[in-house]
């Protein structure tokens, strides 16, 4: 006698109980709040903003409690609440070159208008692990000063009055958006930063990596790496003028790329872009490198065949939430599709040891 | 559940979905691009079928999902529970019963009529993928019906194997024209594709809708002299001696004990309640099970 299994629905009930008592951990241990996770997992939280493409760092925080610190889980959260939100306009451009810099470093040029600034950066600590921050050292008092008011244009703009950089094309034409119309290839640029910006950090920079060992290398000096505070303006309707409804944290990353200059093009400089929500700097210049590498046709370059100049290979593997989903599915059951392999391979064994035995007997 | 639209989407989102399922309906196993959506389960987990679903589900519908065949696996399970939550529709495990179906690599045993949507859900659309991997190159193939990419494959599996080796997710050509996949169905489930239902795919991550209108000609890809066969394990169902229905095979003990029994659990159930009882089965109690 066989009883068939059931139990799914009781089943994921349990689960999902033992999944909330294990996010919670030894209850002995304080809770940790949200803000806590704000304020001092500020990483983590604008990585999730970045790629859960909303910027709301309470949301991130909770999102990240909520995952237990899985990012790609949280990211998830993000993007699924993200989906359901109305889409009540598009603002304005934001202006990085009136940013309010927490951090401005060229590598092309020893100092610039606005200087060299380099913010709270891991850049020259050493990686030792500091044990007093496991005795819950306080920080020490952190000297201040007056923030600058000098300007700090875009490093890019000296090079481009010589008209040593490639220029873009402007436009008022509003891009299309990428969670509101399906990819379609080829891509615009537009496109193509729209997907970059939300996609895997991970994915980006094994990417971008490739690219500086040899596979469509392209040397990349970063012109200029910015973070800090923009505002958000938004044209409203009613007003017939822009507003400001906000203020955001952006990193930007602009490359400038050597160009061999053509027949009928003398030589010039070109660039690859990142732009990141929050302060996501590693994410900002892989961004631009693979930027760089996926714009070969459009300057002329040739087509190595490497992986980062694959524009169909970066933008339908890039995004780790369709990735995750799509690999952790095949935990799902696939009795059916396996049984039918199994009567196949079962059938053409079958028949090969026939085939073998009637020619022995011959 | 008042903070989410009726079926969860907003009715723009729908309309968008509707219109690319009305443009699928109109070209037959023709692969329509939809901006899909992040759904709140994981991309490769139905968000296709359950975009489909939230598009076509009224009020008044009755609905039931399968994974497998089953309406208790848990994927299942957590499907039919987003929309009785986020749509409060009436569910049901009777296929005869539902107006709309959400499937997971079957069709339902019993035929559909023409009052029933079936939706599947599918991983990846394109039957040219494993052929061909860029999209690009795929759509142009369909552009120019060049399907000779996928009559060598069949050829040389004969050729190697003595036998076409797919046994799910096998090929079909919609009315003379698309190829399609019918989603990683069993090869036994492909004969039902031609029936008086409306079948709708829906693949989430690819950003893909195409349709089967009621009644359109779908025929497995094969060649005369070496014709299409669904084909099953050889056994009857354990549980209620069905002849004819597609089985599972459950491994019962260490020592390579196996039993049969039917994927499709309505199926099954429907007929140990009247009565059927197979080799290893007990008469149908309504507690039992």
């Amino acid at each position: 006698m066989y009883v068939a299994v059931k139990g799914g629905e009781r089943a994921i009930d349990n689960a999902h109980a033992w999944l909330a008592d294990e996010r919670r951990g030894d209850t002995a241990i304080p809770e940790l709040s949200v803000a806590q996770i704000r304020e001092q997992m500020a990483l983590a939280v604008n990585r999730v903003m970045a790629e859960g493409s909303l910027y709301d760092p309470d949301l991130a925080a909770l999102a990240i409690k909520q995952a237990r610190g899985d990012l790609i889980e949280a990211i998830f959260l993000i993007r699924a609440y993200r989906t359901t939100l109305p889409r009540f306009g598009g603002s304005n451009p934001i202006e990085t070159e009136d940013m309010a810099c927490d951090r401005r470093v060229s590598a092309t040029f020893k100092d610039a208008p606005g200087g060299q600034v380099l913010g709270p950066t891991f850049d020259y600590t050493h990686r030792l692990l500091d044990f007093k921050l496991a005795a819950d050292g306080e920080g020490a008092d952190v000297p201040t000063a007056a923030p600058s008011d000098a300007a700090t244009p875009h490093i890019m703009s000296f090079l481009d009055r010589e008209g040593l950089i490639q220029t873009e094309p402007t436009g008022d034409a509003v891009p299309d958006d990428l969670t509101r119309t399906p990819l379609e290839l080829p891509a615009s640029r537009a496109l193509r930063l729209q997907s970059l910006t939300r996609g895997d950090e991970g994915f980006l920079l094994g990417m971008a990596y490739s690219t500086q060992r040899g596979y469509a290398r392209n040397h990349a000096f970063v012109a200029e790496l910015r973070i800090g505070t923009v505002a958000v303006e938004m044209e409203i309707p009613e007003l017939g003028f822009a507003i400001e409804i906000g203020e955001i944290t952006v990193t930007e990353c602009e490359t400038v790329n050597q160009f061999q200059g053509s027949k009928t093009q003398p030589p010039q400089f070109t660039r690859g872009y990142g732009l990141v929500f929050g302060m996501t700097e590693r994410k900002a210049i892989s961004m631009a490198l693979v930027d760089r590498a996926l714009r070969w046709k459009e300057l002329g370059e040739d087509n190595l065949g490497a992986p980062a100049q694959d524009e169909e290979f970066v933008l339908y593997h890039g995004d780790n939430i369709q990735a995750t989903g799509f690999l952790e599915h095949i935990k799902l059951p696939h009795y059916v599709d396996f049984q039918s392999e199994l009567e196949l391979i079962r059938k053409l064994r079958r028949e090969a040891h026939d085939n073998i035995s009637r020619e022995a007997a011959e | 559940m008042s903070d989410y639209n009726f079926a969860y989407l907003d009715e723009q989102t729908k309309r968008m979905i509707r219109r690319a399922i009305l443009k699928g309906l109109a070209i037959p196993g023709y692969q329509v691009p939809f901006a899909s959506r992040e759904m709140p389960m994981p991309y490769g987990w139905g968000t296709g079928g359950v975009q489909v679903s939230a598009a076509v589900l009224t009020p008044d519908d009755t609905f039931k999902v399968i994974d497998q065949g089953a309406d208790d696996t848990t994927n299942a399970v957590s499907i039919r529970r987003f929309f009785q939550k986020t749509a409060g529709v009436a569910v049901t495990e009777a296929t005869s019963q539902a107006s709309v179906i959400q499937t997971r690599h079957r069709i339902p045993e019993e035929a559909l009529r023409d009052d029933q949507i079936i939706v599947y859900q599918v991983p990846i659309p394109e039957p040219l993928r494993f052929l061909e991997p860029s999209e690009v190159e795929t759509r142009k193939m369909h552009a120019l019906e060049e399907y000779g990419l996928m009559h060598v494959k069949l050829y040389e599996d004969i050729s190697q194997h003595g036998d076409i080796a797919t046994a799910y997710a096998y090929p079909v050509k919609v009315e003379g024209r698309y190829v399609m996949d019918p989603s990683p169905i069993p090869k036994f489930d492909n004969p039902k594709l031609e029936m008086s239902g409306i079948q709708l795919f829906g693949a989430g991550r690819e950003q893909r809708i195409y349709a089967i209108p009621p009644y359109t000609k779908v025929v497995s890809l094969d060649f005369d002299d070496y014709p299409f066969q669904p084909t099953k394990a050889d056994h009857a169902c354990d549980l209620c001696g069905a002849p004819d229905s597609y089985l599972d095979e459950l491994i019962v003990d260490d020592v390579g004990g196996r039993m049969f029994m039917c994927s499709d659990t309505d199926y099954c159930a429907t007929r140990r309640k009247q009565g059927h009882v197979g080799a290893q089965g007990m008469p149908y109690e309504e507690d039992a099970a």
